[in-house]
């Protein structure tokens, strides 16, 4: 029998019902409206008053509305062919809902029961098996998916049969396992899990010891993110931040990408839909969307979804993590969640932290972020869940509490600065103030150094030391002016302005500049700090200027042309010649 | 009027400026009523005690005012007879003409899928180079001015509305001063343009919480226009500030522990389900928003702004350049997201290159008047910076201006030309060689 209620009293989205059993926290329920269901899930409980809050808008509900609870918390329903759909935050999915306009109460099927799929068994008969265990394969797009023992399952199993070859629908039985009691457990191809608790059926999370290459040379070269990492974009609207998050959508090297767009534009998820089932991956030749999942709540949708969105989409991420994959999460925007967060807590007319915002904020999140992560398998293959999300600080000011509380829980902080925008550098991350703490772990230096050059990590020191310097020289012609400042304060300057223009800043919208593999990072970078190593001689500081705005033209054209093409050698010959004109005896 | 089924209350437990609370059976969320004779919305229902908004204000309202349920929420009467009229936010004509015959539709409805929705890809031209060229306006996208309250912004945003091609524009006036609102009557009129515009306008006169229902009557005929008749459509807000001062009432009234700059904790989705209703649709039709948010001496940290940038596509500010005493867009500042979109697509090529080069240069002009105000030498460069900078500003961001892309292009390839050498432009060198005007 399932708890059942009535509603008795309504502000906004707040319902409180009075019910007739038990309950649990954050279970979900479906409030009637005629004849539609708003679904709801448990958020306060205070005897027989029950508060939730209800995923949609609460327009034309009344007092004594029938409710029913349903035993469970929000789940998500994992299983072949969630690659390259398109869900809402809770999970339904939006292509195959009808009309122009979201319905209220209109929920749609996470996947497709009907479609069946090539199954492979992995284990046999008589195999030992715990959650997570793979037991067979079937073919999603390009990828094996693997069926896996639930990770609900506590305990050791045996496998008592298991289905062969052949083609299954989703919820066909493909095999029945025996728990250490002797009793039966049916196992189909797909499970649900509840969105926020961790996915842990894993053998061990180590420290991340490899990076995930994004094409982009200020995170690569400068502050590159580990595989498994985490990391976090805070900036004021117009700094790029959106900009910056395709990027990676559309370059990062992973296997699959989940994008996250919660409580941002619509037009944003837009481009998504209508670009990437275009747009080529370039390592492997696919289309972009056949490596992308989206979960999409967008500013205008319900705002209690947007929370929800967010654990759906991590849940997801540590499916196919589970999977031996390689996943990168983006999250746009975790402030839009926070948002939602104290929007419910000011209606439950709880004590407000600072701005408002509810008093746990800073371990909700951090409990999030520590989702993420690189893991051994019990087979002994890695999985992991690359976290990255951004943060929309209310009026650029990252002292806010949303943007205090990622630090204290992300690994990589990406700033973007205002007055780098304004200046159109982009991207406009800012070179001094941003980190990636994976540079002071030695398995990742070790690893840069081996896979990249020996000297790798210096040289990146180096360089960000340069731009340090440069930024220190601009403070003083800026107060002494051009001509009362010895021309080597100029030269400083503008050789850190060489890293910026050639190596900091990326033409996103260009289809060569746009991505820079590691290996052309490399070679131009490497090529810039030649160039800031060696001493060039000027009369006067104009001479100087004028010398390094050409040296940068010429280098932008590289970094424009085909690698090693024959427009790009012809640049760097042009180069070449430009730097023995001033090199000093 | 009052039907059948509609019950009535005589009896108020409580009043406060804005809001009363009676005893009611059988009330909806969100439905309309009206208390003594003043129109108000439920908006909270504990047990049998409901809390209601009045939108006129409570002033002198007797506990025994006569409270009468509708039994719906707020709805327009949507159909082709809006075309050409002047509404309160009521929707009741404030011409002296009859109530225009159509069907009753929810206002404030339910979003678009985002999954239906297009692209937007098409260009919005409006003949100023602020916009079109460094800016572009793109139907489907929602952008504002972000101005000071002494710049000329309702004069800026007619002339837009008026030079955009589009066939529906519809006016949301809020807190509009009497004679702003005349303004622009009168050069709708002047431009011989009354029957593609609709206006919703509620003015200085007019009680502030009324405003709230302003953005979602003149969405709800957008939205007519757009869906059912697949037409091109430009709404215009303004004054997105004084809407949100109105919300920052209501929640002070009923209590709401506010966030920053004392405004409600929901202000981001509240102004984002008004501004998300800019879409382009699957059959042809879009909704373009410009709006208007005022600032309080610049400050754009300031929580409506704010928030406001994070929700719309870009935003534009307003500028008198010093140098030629012209109004002009600021290159600096403004930002539309969508310009990508069509930018060197719709356009020609070499616009996106065109454009940022053009505003770098402007910038290093910039650079070069402080230098000068800070007594330091100018370099030959700086001079010539310089005098770009005041012909560019005067010969083509002015916004008096009305040319089109393709001549906007070519006025600034003659100014690189006269200004510049080809490693000062630093544009790739294909365009260089196909463009340049030495």
């Amino acid at each position: 029998m399932k708890t059942t209620g009535k509603v008795t009293r309504i502000i906004a989205n707040l319902v409180s019902v009075k019910v007739d059993g038990a309950v649990a926290q954050n279970e979900v329920c479906y409030i009637k409206l005629g004849d539609i269901r708003l679904m709801a899930d448990v958020i306060k409980v205070d005897g027989e008053k029950v508060q939730v809050q209800v995923y949609e808008s609460t327009r034309g509900l009344s007092v004594g509305c029938e409710v029913e609870f349903q035993g469970h918390m929000l789940e998500a329903t994992l299983g072949p062919g969630l690659l390259s759909s398109n869900y809402d935050g809770l999970q339904n999915n939006l292509a195959s809902m009808t009309g122009v306009f979201l319905k209220r109460g209109e929920y749609t099927a996470p996947l497709d029961f009907d479609k069946e799929w090539d199954f492979t068994p992995i284990a046999k008969e008589g195999d030992e098996v715990v959650a997570a265990d793979w037991l067979g394969e079937v073919t999603e797009g390009w990828l094996k998916h693997k069926i896996m023992v639930p990770f609900k399952f506590q305990g050791k199993y045996k496998i008592k049969t298991i289905a062969g070859e052949g083609l299954y629908k989703v919820n066909d039985r493909i095999a029945v396992v025996t728990d250490e009691n002797g009793n039966d457990h049916e196992i189909t191809m797909v499970q649900r899990w509840s969105v926020k608790q961790a996915i842990t059926a894993y053998r061990e999370k180590p420290r991340p010891f490899r990076i995930m290459e994004t094409g982009v040379r200020i995170i690569d070269t400068f502050n590159p993110i580990a595989e498994g990492g985490t990391g976090f974009i805070p900036g004021p609207f117009g700094c790029g931040k959106t900009v910056l998050q395709h990027a990676l959508a559309k370059q990062a090297d992973a296997d699959i990408i989940i994008n996250a767009a919660c409580g941002e534009r619509a037009n944003e998820v837009v481009e998504i839909f209508t670009e990437f089932p275009e747009l080529d991956d370039p390592r492997t030749g696919r289309k972009l969307m056949e490596r992308t999942i989206i979960i999409c709540n967008t500013s205008n949708m319900p705002v209690s979804a947007r929370e929800a969105s967010v654990y759906t989409a991590m849940t997801i991420a540590e499916y196919y993590r589970a999977m031996g994959f390689k996943v990168l999460l983006l999250a746009d925007s975790t402030s839009r969640w926070a948002q939602a967060l104290r929007e419910m807590s000011n209606r439950l007319e709880e004590l407000p932290g600072a701005d408002a915002f509810p008093m746990d904020l800073s371990a909700i999140i951090s409990n999030f972020y520590a989702r993420a992560g690189l893991v051994f398998l019990n087979n002994g293959q890695t999985g992991s869940v690359t976290f990255i999300g951004t943060v929309s600080p209310a009026g650029g000011n990252l002292k806010e509490p949303v943007t205090e509380s990622t630090k204290k829980a992300a690994r990589c902080f990406y700033a973007l600065a205002q007055s780098r925008a304004d200046s159109k550098r982009y991207p406009a991350v800012d070179p001094v103030d941003s980190y990636s703490k994976y540079l002071e772990y030695p398995e990742i230096c070790d690893y840069l150094n081996k896979t990249i050059s020996a000297d790798w990590t210096s040289n990146v020191s180096e360089g960000k030391n340069i731009v340090l310097r440069g930024r220190e020289a601009f403070e003083q012609i800026n107060i002494l002016g051009d001509d009362s400042v010895p021309v080597e304060y100029h030269d400083r300057f503008w050789k850190s302005e060489l890293i910026d223009y050639v190596i900091l800043q990326q033409d996103a919208f260009d289809a060569i500049d746009a991505s820079a593999p590691l290996k052309r990072q490399q070679f131009m970078f490497e090529k810039a700090l030649d160039i800031c190593r060696t001493k060039f001689e000027f009369d006067n500081f104009n001479e100087c200027v004028d010398f390094y705005k050409h040296i940068i033209n010429n280098m932008k054209q590289m970094n424009y042309s085909v690698f090693h093409g024959a427009d790009f050698k012809k640049y760097e010959t042009q180069l070449n010649e430009l730097l023995k004109t001033r090199i000093a005896e | 009027m009052a039907k059948a089924f509609q019950k009535i209350y005589t009896q108020l437990e409580a009043i406060t400026k804005a809001t009363v609370s009676l005893h009611a059976q059988n009330v909806t969320n969100e439905e309309l009523a009206t208390v003594d004779g003043r129109l108000a919305q439920v908006i909270k229902i504990d047990g049998d005690l409901v809390s209601l908004q009045v939108f006129a204000g409570t002033e002198g309202i007797p506990t025994n005012a006569e409270v009468v349920f509708m039994g719906e929420p707020p709805t327009l009467k949507v159909g082709d007879g809006l075309a050409g009229r002047f509404f309160n936010a009521y929707g009741k004509p404030i011409d002296g003409g009859v109530e225009p015959e159509g069907e009753k539709r929810e206002t404030g409805g339910p979003s678009v899928n985002p999954f239906r929705r297009k692209q937007p890809s098409q260009i919005i031209p409006t003949g100023i180079a602020g916009i079109d060229l460094n800016n572009t306006l793109v139907s489907g996208q929602k952008i504002p001015f972000f101005a000071d309250p002494d710049q000329p912004y309702n004069n800026v945003m007619s002339l837009v509305a008026l030079r955009a091609q589009v066939d529906k524009i519809i006016l949301g006036g809020m807190g509009l001063s009497n004679d702003d609102f005349l303004f622009f009557k009168k050069s709708f009129e002047n431009a011989g343009a009354l029957d593609k515009i609709i206006c919703f306008v509620n003015t200085t006169d007019n009680p502030p919480v009324e405003r709230l229902l302003i953005p979602d009557m003149a969405l709800a005929a957008a939205e007519y226009f757009a869906v059912d008749k697949n037409e091109k459509v430009l709404v215009l807000l303004t004054d997105m500030t004084l809407y949100a001062d109105a919300l920052s009432i209501v929640s002070n009234r009923m209590d709401q522990i506010p966030s920053k700059d004392s405004m409600p904790g929901s202000l981001y989705s509240d102004l984002a389900k008004i501004y998300e209703k800019a879409v382009q649709l699957p059959d042809g039709g879009s909704i373009t928003i410009i709006a208007v948010t005022t600032l309080s001496g610049g400050d754009i940290t300031h929580a409506i702004p704010d928030n406001t940038g994070y929700i719309t596509e870009g935003q534009l500010y307003l500028r008198r350049d010093s140098d030629t005493g012209k109004v002009v867009i600021d290159p600096f500042r403004s930002l539309s997201r969508l310009k990508q979109l069509v930018i060197g697509k719709q356009t020609r090529e070499d616009h996106p290159q065109v454009m940022n080069a053009a505003i770098r240069l402007y910038a290093d002009a910039s650079n070069a008047k402080t230098k000068m105000e800070n007594g330091f030498d100018l370099t030959d460069y700086d001079e010539r910076a310089l005098n770009f900078a005041k012909d560019y500003s005067e010969s083509i961001l002015s916004i008096d201006i009305n040319i089109n892309t393709v001549e906007m292009l070519d006025r600034t390839w003659a100014l690189f030309g006269k200004y510049f050498s080809q490693t000062e432009a630093a544009i790739k060198q294909d365009l260089m060689d196909k463009y340049w005007k030495g």
